[in-house]
């Protein structure tokens, strides 16, 4: 069946924010399928929420609606393009469910509009649990042994049948969230009540306990003419009971026998089949006991999933690609597989290499959760890494993670074998190393097995690579042959250095003087059979290497590897777009990346891609293979974040060319005396600071300036480490519980500055090119300074900023550009305090807030920089149209705003006790992602931003109101507002008596620390009893917290809207009318068409 | 399960007969041999593989990297042995790891005398036979590794060279034997054994044939004298074009009516019984991922196969028999490269398929085939009657 050609137009549906359990995969699969709808002449209406996508670059849809995905928003949206189908199957579970909603309010009826890629009965087939259950046993396969239940009640009376533990698992939900094992009746309770909540159906599975099975995945394809392929099948090193998320997993399945394997295929066919997924791809978890062989289906997601964007990079079968192209008609065979062009798709991808991907958490952001992993995903990204076998895949794995202590290591352990294998039984990050140093203490791989239950050929290849450290540690002599056999399995130079007391730079030249080099082979689909005609390569010490000669100009491109709280998406799109800018300029491309949840690791991104760590020796191979032939012009080292930076200096030093400012000058802006020299040519002003290398200079450095101070370890995204502190004996207590995190030393040094209290935060964006700054962006911060930038809500114009603030601004950003000498992005941080402009940090590079400006007035920032850093002047991008000639320091008063809002994890994190932590923020960012609401006002592109962070405030019912002291003033008028709108009051009785006394009724609640006495309830009672709809909570600034935070938890947890600064909640009430007139929808390209018509406007009669 | 020194390996070399060498470690026994050096893509099924007596003669590489991991058991076996001539792998494991496990790979390569190599890179060997075609090749360890190199390529250009050769009396078994229905009878079949695989003998006996077993050197009388209900021929290694003896039997076959079906050389050998050519690959088709087009139904099936020799007909339009057997047509084609994977006879109850339908190792997307037969029997019957 060829292209169906009832099909012209197609709304696409995107995931929104980046949340723990839907990260950019979804961004990579969506632009995927956009780039394919169009390439195919159709019409493509994107709705996402979220601006730090690619996909939501004007250049990947005909209309861009960077909006709210909800069901009225996308119901305007196909009320205004009509389009003929909607295609939501890669756009992870929020479009899956969007589009379940679009059916049930009879929207897609109204309109006559098509699901494709998924018909809702397959939708709910695969995601109602009892369906799929039924399914499956008539498919001949097995399933455990499980209830539904809807009630607490119930569920205690089915854990009778299936025993403890069991597991909870919620219906509707994405990423594990709400799921767990329940070992005690306790435990069982609390899971429920938190799964049935969370399940948009309330209803939760209880399943009988297949914790320590193996578990596999299946990434199966089927085109409507029910031809179905397995694409890729992957297991887990963690055994059943850690998230597939969270777990290290292979790619292929590597422990079955061909029998085992074929079974479970035939199974994968047959659910596909019968959920009746049309076309598309399709995601089948098993699990196999090891003991018998015996096979379970846990789930199957009907959908393009994060395991497809996985498969797709580890076998070069581009899964969403492929999925677009079968939902508009296609068949299998009647697609070319992209990579060898001549045989069609309709194939089972082979490899002759191992992938490996290991999970990143941020648990150290977070220090009350707990870290145990569980089927509730907790990781926050993760890195691949592509090896000729599984000791090297799983060691460039490690390093990928860019994180100390994540590889393998032979220093010091004092633990016994018993007492690794003891702290290995409780899966958590960095178990894998753990089992390590148990193994090299004298643990059998028996031991090790019964701890972990990982399978022993797994546990056996942490000996082996043990063995070949003795090996390497006990040669005689570090000579080539020993070299090699290090290098065969995955050793970095770093590691050998440490097994003979040498440097990473000694092995290095040792290597080198032996001309030992890895080469580069190629991910083919095909294992060789045929020639590969994409170059997307990775390392290996082999004989042969694939490197195509080229004579071309190249540029090399560091991304910014496993995406983490402070660098995530955002860093991609900025990369992704220097690719394109420099392809378009005439240059070769080469991405180095091992992220592959990304677009950047998409190999029809760059005209090469390398999928490598993002460590010094890694990148230096790369760079030496393509020095080979060509002209390597440089190195784009400042969009990739912090990990692509700290490679900067290290490649200069090994005469690598690096693009743009260079590592000096990029130093000098970290560098606080250096940096104090400029601020003093420029006339500016930083708050009172000082440096401190350990804990006496800190404290000394403090009481000299002032408490409260902020302190920050240099060198660090996304303020690790940040934070307020307000005394000497916090400031003790600060350096102890950075022990051990390497983050403050020598090199290192804490920054120390007066806190400005109250102060109004501003963010700038802007270019340089050695002579004319041009700005991208000036955004002001909703939250006062002291919020991470990254966690707080902005608004791009400012709203309450004045024309000379911002040309005070504008002054202070060009002398900052001009000292630092920056070629390329430069990223300011202000504060006004008092009238008076102080400079926080500038950061000579890429910043988050790149694709954001970039979306809001339509400035291509990232494309810019790249072209100025092989050199470009500002003025000939202006020239040439890349530039718009009034830069983003000057928005006319009838542009959109643009309002970024945070989106924030605590839901996923818990307390050894279950507790939600605590939701307050602070210096140190831990929000995931990020979304946008763009409209004509404040208010209403603020109200969009809510709705789009599923924060809106609901548009009657009961506010909790309690403050602090500072906020009793500032409180008074939105409370009012409040009640005018028709809210009922509560409050605690200090923040009662303020509003009673302002003519407000508010009435009067017990605080959770006076407990409930005679059946009336505390605050938290009430909050749990789901009868407040909104909480108003700050934070006081150090006293004890303990009633603050019982509140916060308790509403995290019950799900309802939580505002901890006052002006956040100004901002919201401002916004109800909005709401309640409901949103107008605008595409990107409807703006854009509007700004062309103000300039043309504005432009002289005689031009 | 032996966890060896690590580095402690004794060297072995890979030769071929353009004198690329790879030089590696010993696996297996050690010692010398020579074949034609093949790749295989398949990912899982290493024991299937190489039992499988199609491999007879052939040096044959892993693409996979990690052989050896689940071990070996009784179950997996295709046959009694291990018939490759060679085997070369990147990284054999150390340690079995698998609930069906009752040995491992090594001690079995030693025991079937199987000379292996390992450590080289393997993917620069496919990539090379891919470009330059299948050659001969020998694989030296032991005292022979120091030989000098010259003398290497020379031994192995001494070598057999596979075109032309017949290998099916090497494989088949020499005494007829039967297996009977495993479900309701419906009659017998005659499998002619080339180097049949047990998996391809359960799945006719599941369709309720006696499976009657016979050698390769049966004689068309002989085949007659069985008076079964159906035949068929099997999987196996060498030229078809070698393999006239059997050519005749299969004749004499079709002509007395007998239904007919075949797998891999049983498609070749159709081909040649019905007057069209056979030719060699440039490497043919080794693997569990190869995409073919069934025309009857536009489906595709992922298959297993294992075949460096093919039926030279163009894949569109019938094509009258030279030896009077009526209309043929393809029936099936490999969609990675158009090459014949079926015939049909249009007037004659015959059918074969050049790909593994019985899929040991490999997917069972194509099994329905002996169904189908099946039915083409019952129908012969039902008309006869």
């Amino acid at each position: 069946m060829p292209k169906r050609d009832d099909i012209n137009s197609v709304l696409v549906i995107g995931s929104g924010p980046i949340v723990i359990g839907q990260a950019c995969e979804f961004d990579y699969s969506g632009t995927q399928a956009c780039r394919v709808l169009r390439a195919e002449g159709i019409r493509v209406i994107l709705v996402n929420s979220n601006p730090a996508t690619i996909m939501t670059d004007p250049d990947f849809a005909d209309a861009t609606y960077v909006e709210p995905i909800t069901p009225e928003v996308i119901e305007s949206i196909i009320a205004k393009e009509r389009p003929d189908a909607i295609l939501p199957t890669l756009g992870g579970q929020t479009a899956l469910n969007a589009a379940i909603q679009l059916d049930e309010l009879g929207i897609l009826e109204k309109y006559n509009v098509e699901l494709i890629g998924a018909k809702i009965e397959a939708i709910q087939k695969g995601e109602d649990r009892q369906l799929f259950k039924e399914l499956v046993i008539e498919a001949g396969a097995d399933v455990a042994r499980s209830h539904i239940a809807h009630t607490v009640e119930d569920a205690i009376e089915y854990a009778k049948d299936l025993g403890y533990p069991l597991v909870v698992r919620p219906s509707f939900t994405m990423g594990g969230l709400g799921s767990g094992f329940a070992y005690t009746e306790e435990e069982l309770i609390r899971i429920t009540t938190d799964g049935l909540q969370s399940s948009p159906t309330t209803e939760v599975l209880l399943e009988e306990s297949i914790l320590g099975w193996k578990e596999y995945e299946l990434e199966l394809m089927r085109d409507g003419s029910d031809n179905t392929v397995v694409v890729c099948s992957i297991e887990n090193v963690d055994p059943v009971g850690v998230h597939t998320g969270d777990s290290i997993t292979v790619a292929p399945a590597l422990t079955l026998t061909d029998r085992e394997y074929q079974r479970m295929r035939d199974i994968g066919i047959d659910i596909i089949r019968s959920v009746g997924v049309d076309t598309g791809g399709c995601n089948v978890q098993f699990a196999i006991d090891p003991s018998n062989g015996r096979i379970i289906v846990i789930e199957m997601n009907p959908r393009v999933s994060r395991s497809s964007a996985l498969a797709s990079k580890a076998t070069g079968f581009p899964i969403a690609k492929i999925a677009a192209k079968l939902a508009i008609g296609y068949r299998l065979d009647e697609i070319p597989n992209d990579i060898t062009k001549v045989t069609p798709a309709s194939f089972e991808p082979t490899l002759d290499y191992v992938v490996v991907k290991v999970p990143r958490f941020a648990f150290e952001k977070f220090p009350a959760a707990d870290a145990t992993l569980t089927t509730t995903m907790k990781s926050v990204g993760e890195a691949m890494a592509i090896g000729r076998n599984y000791t090297t895949a799983l060691q460039k794995a490690l390093r990928s993670l860019e994180k100390r202590g994540s590889s393998f290591h032979w220093g010091t352990e004092t633990r016994s074998a018993e007492e690794l294998l003891t702290v290995s039984a409780t899966p958590t990050d960095g178990r894998i190393v753990t089992l390590q140093q148990a193994l090299r203490a004298g643990a059998t791989v028996e031991q090790a097995f019964e701890a972990t239950g990982m399978d022993p050929w797994f546990i056996d290849q942490i000996a082996l690579i043990n063995d070949v450290a003795d090996f390497v540690a006990g040669a005689d002599e570090l000579t080539e042959s020993v070299l090699a056999q290090a290098k065969d399995h995955g050793f970095s130079d770093a590691q050998i250095a440490e097994l003979r007391g040498l440097t990473e730079a000694e092995v290095r030249g040792i290597r080198h003087g032996f001309g030992l080099r890895p080469v580069f082979k190629t991910v083919d689909t095909c294992a060789g059979e045929f020639p590969a005609l994409t170059p997307y390569h990775y390392s290996s010490y082999d004989f042969e290497t694939e490197v195509a000669p080229s004579d071309r100009k190249k540029v090399v491109i560091l991304g910014s590897g496993p995406n983490r709280i402070g660098q995530g998406v955002e860093f991609d799109y900025s990369c992704v777009h220097s690719s394109f800018a420099l392809h378009d300029a005439g240059f070769e491309t080469i991405m180095i990346n091992c992220n592959p949840e990304t677009v950047s690791t998409d190999y029809d991104t760059s005209d090469r891609l390398y999928f490598e760590p993002l460590t010094l020796e890694d990148v230096l191979e790369v760079i030496h293979a393509e020095s080979q032939s060509g002209e390597l012009v440089g190195v784009v080292v400042q969009l990739g974040g912090q990990t692509a930076l700290g490679l900067a200096q290290g490649l200069k030093d090994a005469g690598v060319p690096i693009l743009g400012t260079t590592p000096e000058n990029i130093d000098l802006a970290e560098q606080r005396g250096e940096f104090a020299r400029i601020l003093d040519e420029g006339g500016l002003l930083a708050p009172r600071n000082g440096i401190a290398h350990n804990v006496e200079e800190a404290i000394e450095v403090a009481e000299n300036i002032g408490y409260p101070v902020l302190v920050r370890p240099s060198f660090v995204l996304g303020g690790r480490g940040m934070e307020i502190v307000y005394s000497t004996d916090a400031v003790r207590d600060y350096f102890v519980r950075q022990e051990g995190q390497a983050l403050i030393g020598p090199d290192h040094p804490l920054l120390v500055d007066r806190f400005l209290d109250d102060a109004i935060e501003i963010d700038v964006d802007a270019l340089y090119d050695g002579n004319r700054l041009y700005i991208g962006g000036v955004m002001e911060h909703l939250e006062e300074a002291g919020i991470h930038s990254g966690d707080s809500c902005c608004t791009l114009p400012p709203v309450t900023l004045g024309r000379a603030q911002i040309d005070r601004v504008r002054e202070a950003t060009e002398a900052i550009a001009k000292g630092v000498g920056v070629r390329g992005l430069l990223n300011v941080q202000f504060a006004i305090s008092a009238g008076i402009l102080y400079v926080l940090e500038a950061n000579p590079r890429a910043s988050r807030t790149v694709p954001f400006v970039s979306k809001a007035l339509g400035i291509p920032l990232a494309k810019a920089a790249s072209l100025l850093m092989v050199g470009k002047t500002i003025d000939e991008l202006v020239e040439e149209g890349m530039l718009p000639e009034v830069d983003g320091s000057r928005v006319p008063l009838d542009s959109p705003v643009a309002v970024k809002e945070a989106v924030l994890p605590f839901k996923r994190f818990r307390t050894k006790e279950g507790k939600v932590v605590d939701s307050l923020l602070g210096p140190e960012m831990r929000s995931t992602g990020e979304v946008m609401g763009i409209d004509r006002d404040f208010p209403r592109a603020f109200a969009k931003s809510q709705a789009a962070a599923s924060s809106a405030i609901p548009l009657s019912g009961t506010v909790f109101v309690s403050v602090t002291d500072e906020d009793k003033r500032a409180i008074v008028l939105p409370a009012l507002r409040l009640q005018e709108l028709g809210y009922e009051l509560l409050a605690t009785e200090g923040t009662a008596e303020i509003l009673v006394r302002n003519g407000i009724q508010a009435r009067t609640v017990r605080k959770h620390s006076e407990g409930s006495v005679d059946g009336d309830p505390t605050i938290v009672d009430l909050i749990n009893a789901r009868k407040i709809d909104v909480v108003i909570n700050t934070p006081s600034g150090s006293s004890a917290r303990a009633d603050g935070y019982e509140i916060r938890a308790a509403t995290v947890a019950a799900d309802k809207p939580l505002f901890t600064t006052i002006a956040e909640l100004s901002a919201a009430v401002s916004s109800i009318e909005a709401i309640r007139n409901g949103f107008e929808v605008r595409s990107l390209q409807d703006y854009a068409i509007d700004r062309a018509e103000r300039l043309a406007a504005s432009a002289p009669a005689s031009a | 399960m032996t966890n060896t020194a690590f580095g402690s390996a004794e060297p072995a070399v890979l030769v071929l007969e353009d004198g690329t060498r790879f030089e590696g470690a010993a696996y297996g026994k050690t010692g010398t041999t020579l074949g034609e050096v093949v790749f295989t893509t398949g990912m899982s099924g290493y024991q299937e593989t190489l039992t499988d007596p199609s491999y007879a003669g052939q040096i044959v590489v892993m693409t996979a990297p990690h052989i050896g991991i689940t071990g070996v058991n009784k179950t997996d076996m295709e046959s009694d042995r291990i018939w490759v001539s060679g085997y070369v792998v990147r990284d054999p494991s150390r340690r079995v790891s698998n609930f069906r496990s009752e040995g491992t790979l090594d001690d079995n390569l030693v025991e079937d005398d199987v000379v292996g190599i390992s450590g080289i890179d393997t993917r620069a060997l496919t990539r090379h036979i891919r470009s330059a075609g299948s050659m001969r090749g020998g694989i030296f360890s032991g005292a022979d590794y120091s030989s000098d190199a010259e003398a290497l390529v020379a031994a192995v250009n001494a070598g057999e060279q596979m075109a032309g050769l017949s290998l099916s009396a090497t494989v088949s078994t020499t005494e007829n034997y039967t297996l009977p229905a495993t479900t309701e009878r419906i009659g017998s079949i005659a499998v002619l054994d080339l180097g049949v695989k047990r998996a391809t003998l359960g799945y006719l006996a599941d369709q309720g044939f006696d499976v009657i077993v016979v050698p390769q050197n049966i004689t068309p009388d002989g085949l007659l004298a069985l008076k079964t209900d159906a035949f068929f021929f099997s999987n196996g290694p060498g030229d078809p074009a070698a393999a006239s003896g059997q050519v005749e039997v299969l004749r004499a076959g079709l002509r007395a009516g007998l239904p007919y079906f075949g797998i891999c050389f049983g498609n070749q050998l159709l081909g040649r019984a019905l007057g069209f050519d056979t030719y060699k690959l440039p490497f043919g088709h080794r693997g569990i991922n190869q995409p073919v087009l069934d025309k009857a139904t536009g489906k595709v099936e992922i298959t297993s196969q294992n075949h460096g020799f093919a039926v030279d007909l163009p894949i569109e339009g019938s094509h009258e028999s030279p030896e009077g057997f009526g209309k043929v047509e393809v029936s099936h084609y490999s969609l990675n490269d158009n090459v014949v994977e079926g015939l049909r006879c249009l007037d004659i109850p015959a059918f074969s398929v050049q790909y593994h339908p019985e899929s040991a190792a490999g997917p069972h997307d194509a099994h329905y085939l002996f169904a189908r037969f099946r039915e083409v029997v019952l129908a012969g019957k039902g008309e006869s009657k």
